[in-house]
């Protein structure tokens, strides 16, 4: 229910109004990354920051990745807060040297004479053609680095909320957005609001099992509870939200109450986000029995065919298959006849 | 060319070309920051074979007078970066002498509690960046900070600049050639010194670069850039004074590149030349123009010898600040992982 402070934003709406609202709010805010500046506004999230702001802080950039990254954490340095645009988050494998060298140490080797209060936000790319490298989730990559902070929030709400907390946090901030979460409304506050980092959502309640999803997964693992509801089973559905700091004991409390739990990372699963939640819930749960498995990309490279690609991703159905596998081991295997695809991910047109 | 006569005669050698202040305030000055340098790396390399230093250790003797030229015209409230050869240049820049002691006996007095080492010196108090052992990284870091220092001036005001120091090793980066155009395209208040010294480790330029003109590289930028092919202390004072005045009234980033000689072994205490990369002959030349001699032999000898036992108290005083600071409690570790 909407109230006068509070109306339905799409993702979208919500980046755009996050950063608006925090560039107004302090003057060191500034956006900077290719195509920020044009028309098509980075899919609108940077939609009119131009015209409110102007170029000293709205800035397009030449394709130099690294430089630029650097040249975010010296302006962070000198007391501003970048906010680093990328279109795919494939792209931030140039700027690996400066946010895992410099980034996310400096505040450490030089013993806190320094801070690096910046964003690096990315979009990770799904269907019509997305391809090997407009399709990566890559975040357990800057989850792995002691001095990064990783987000990836799943709906407008969580957007908006993030993204305030990523703009204000001192620390470099890894800032993961889906392409097909774009189009998903939310309610939303229209005055500036925080969402803390290292604490997980319930977005479902259950007892019979616990699904993590991760990034656009959540919204899958969402799906697959409405399928898993239909045969009786009862999914209890977690949204990290923050992946470092990750909150192991909700998702851990809740693996305690239902004895398993499947984390379905939109990302490959070695070494991966789902690895790292599963072992942590292991660790805490010693002694206790659990049932733990994990989804993610099919280990390929992503094709670009619609015929193979359908096949890398997780959905809705093979996880409600593989959770109803957890739940009732003895039944024969069980896959539910739904389309693969969510309405949502239907509309998506490219190109983006 | 005057540097070819140098190299080649040890009697010309020993003369100081022009550019040499009329101040014998500047030329004091520059003389003690030199010697301080000097002086602090030899009690480094002392001390280094005890096993107190544990940390490596890319000494600067030899290219003292890069840092000590540039850093000479830069204001307290300016800044610099450089890498991880930066004793001489922290120490130019009025880094804290005690505190970067400290920091290499790891104790819990260095400026940064023992987590830095010797290749990653801070002081902000000084307006001293850290410094890093990734080569190159930095470069970029500096103009990001000079592109927020550049905010505070516009058109002809003056404002605060940004000295980066690098090797030659680091303008074969891609980071370099990226920061470039960036600083160029926005006219960052930015002074890039590259210290070339001839050599990434032991691999020398002939193995590296494709022709030398460094310059005219970086020219094409749009870029000013000054070259010199002989680390004269007080030419690269007068080049780096007059480039810095340019950028501080909004003229945008410039160049310079300086030869100069690194007179000890990549890393360590040492010297290297019995090994099969250089020869010792390579160095007489160099040697033969040492800046300190130069600069102290136009002093008056009461004069110098006050700077020197000053010198020698202060390093004195700042190894036995080190020898008496504390370890970092054990809990240091998990300090400054994040911010607050």
């Amino acid at each position: 229910m909407s109230s006068p402070t509070e109306r339905s934003l799409s993702y979208v709406e919500a980046l755009q109004e996050a950063v608006a609202q925090e560039m107004e709010r302090d003057e060191s805010v500034f956006v900077i990354g290719l195509n920020v500046d044009d028309h098509k506004a980075i899919q609108g999230t940077t939609q009119g920051l131009i015209d409110t702001f102007g170029p000293q802080r709205v800035m397009d950039t030449p394709l130099s990745e690294d430089a630029i990254t650097g040249i975010c954490i010296g302006a962070a340095m000198a007391g501003m807060r970048p906010v680093h645009v990328h279109i795919r988050m494939d792209f931030l494998m140039l700027c690996m040297n400066q946010l895992v060298n410099m980034a996310a140490k400096a505040h450490y080797m030089y013993a806190g004479q320094v801070s690096v209060p910046m964003v690096s936000r990315s979009i990770i790319g799904k269907s019509w053609g997305q391809g090997a490298q407009h399709s990566q989730g890559l975040h357990s990559m800057f989850m792995h680095v002691p001095g990064l902070k990783v987000v990836a929030p799943t709906n407008a709400y969580d957007a908006k909320g993030c993204m305030t907390a990523a703009i204000r946090d001192n620390n470099p901030v890894i800032f993961v957005e889906h392409r097909l979460l774009y189009s998903t409304d939310a309610p939303v506050p229209v005055e500036p609001y925080t969402v803390e980092f290292g604490k997980a959502r319930i977005s479902g309640q259950g007892t019979d099992i616990t699904l993590v999803g991760v990034s656009y997964m959540l919204v899958e693992c969402l799906a697959a509870r409405d399928l898993l509801a239909e045969v009786g089973i009862s999914a209890e559905v977690i949204d990290p939200v923050s992946l470092m700091p990750l909150d192991v004991d909700t998702i851990a409390a809740s693996a305690e109450k239902t004895g398993r739990l499947l984390v379905v990372d939109n990302a490959w699963t070695a070494a991966g986000a789902s690895a790292e939640i599963v072992a942590a819930v292991c660790e805490r749960q010693a002694g206790t029995p659990l049932i733990v498995s994990r989804m993610g990309y099919a280990p390929t490279t992503c094709p670009t065919t619609p015929a193979l690609e359908k096949g890398f991703y997780p959905n809705a159905a093979t996880i409600a298959s593989r959770a109803h596998a957890m739940v009732r081991p003895n039944d024969p295997a069980w896959v539910p006849d739904v389309e693969p695809t969510l309405p949502h991910e239907a509309a998506f047109r490219g190109p983006f | 060319m005057l540097s070819d006569l140098v190299s080649n005669s040890p009697f010309l050698g020993e003369v100081m070309s022009g550019n040499i202040p009329a101040d014998p305030a500047i030329i004091a000055r520059v003389y003690r920051s030199l010697r301080l340098i000097r002086r602090t790396e030899e009690e480094i390399a002392r001390i280094y074979p005890s096993d107190k230093i544990k940390s490596p250790v890319h000494l600067s003797i030899g290219q003292e007078a890069v840092a000590v030229g540039v850093c000479d015209v830069l204001g307290d409230d300016d800044v610099m970066s450089a890498t991880y050869r930066g004793h001489a240049a922290y120490l130019a820049k009025g880094g804290d002498l005690r505190q970067m002691m400290a920091e290499l006996f790891g104790k819990a007095g260095g400026g940064a509690k023992g987590k830095a080492g010797s290749m990653h010196l801070v002081d902000m108090k000084a307006n001293v960046l850290g410094m890093s052992a990734v080569v190159g990284t930095t470069i970029p870091i500096a103009a990001g900070y000079a592109f927020a220092l550049g905010r505070e001036g516009q058109g002809e005001t003056e404002r605060r600049i940004t000295a980066c120091f690098f090797g030659d090793g680091a303008t074969e980066e891609g980071v370099f050639s990226e920061t470039l155009n960036f600083a160029a395209l926005h006219k960052l208040p930015v002074l890039f010194v590259c210290e070339n010294n001839g050599f990434a480790i032991h691999s020398p330029l002939s193995n590296r670069w494709a022709t030398e003109a460094l310059c005219e590289r970086v020219a094409t930028y749009g870029i000013p850039t000054h070259s010199l092919d002989r680390d004269d202390v007080f030419t690269i004072r007068e080049t780096a004074q007059k480039a810095a005045d340019e950028i501080r009234h909004g003229g945008g980033p410039q160049f310079i590149e300086c030869k100069t000689y690194r007179w000890r072994e990549h890393v360590g205490p040492g010297e290297d030349y019995d090994d099969s990369y250089r020869n010792r002959a390579d160095l007489e030349p160099w040697q033969a123009r040492d800046q300190i001699k130069l600069t102290g032999d136009m002093l008056d000898a009461g004069e110098r010898q006050a700077i020197d036992d000053e010198i020698e108290t202060a390093i004195a005083d700042a190894i036995q600040f080190a020898e008496d600071s504390p370890w970092p409690d054990p809990e240091e570790l998990f300090n400054h992982v994040f911010a607050d």
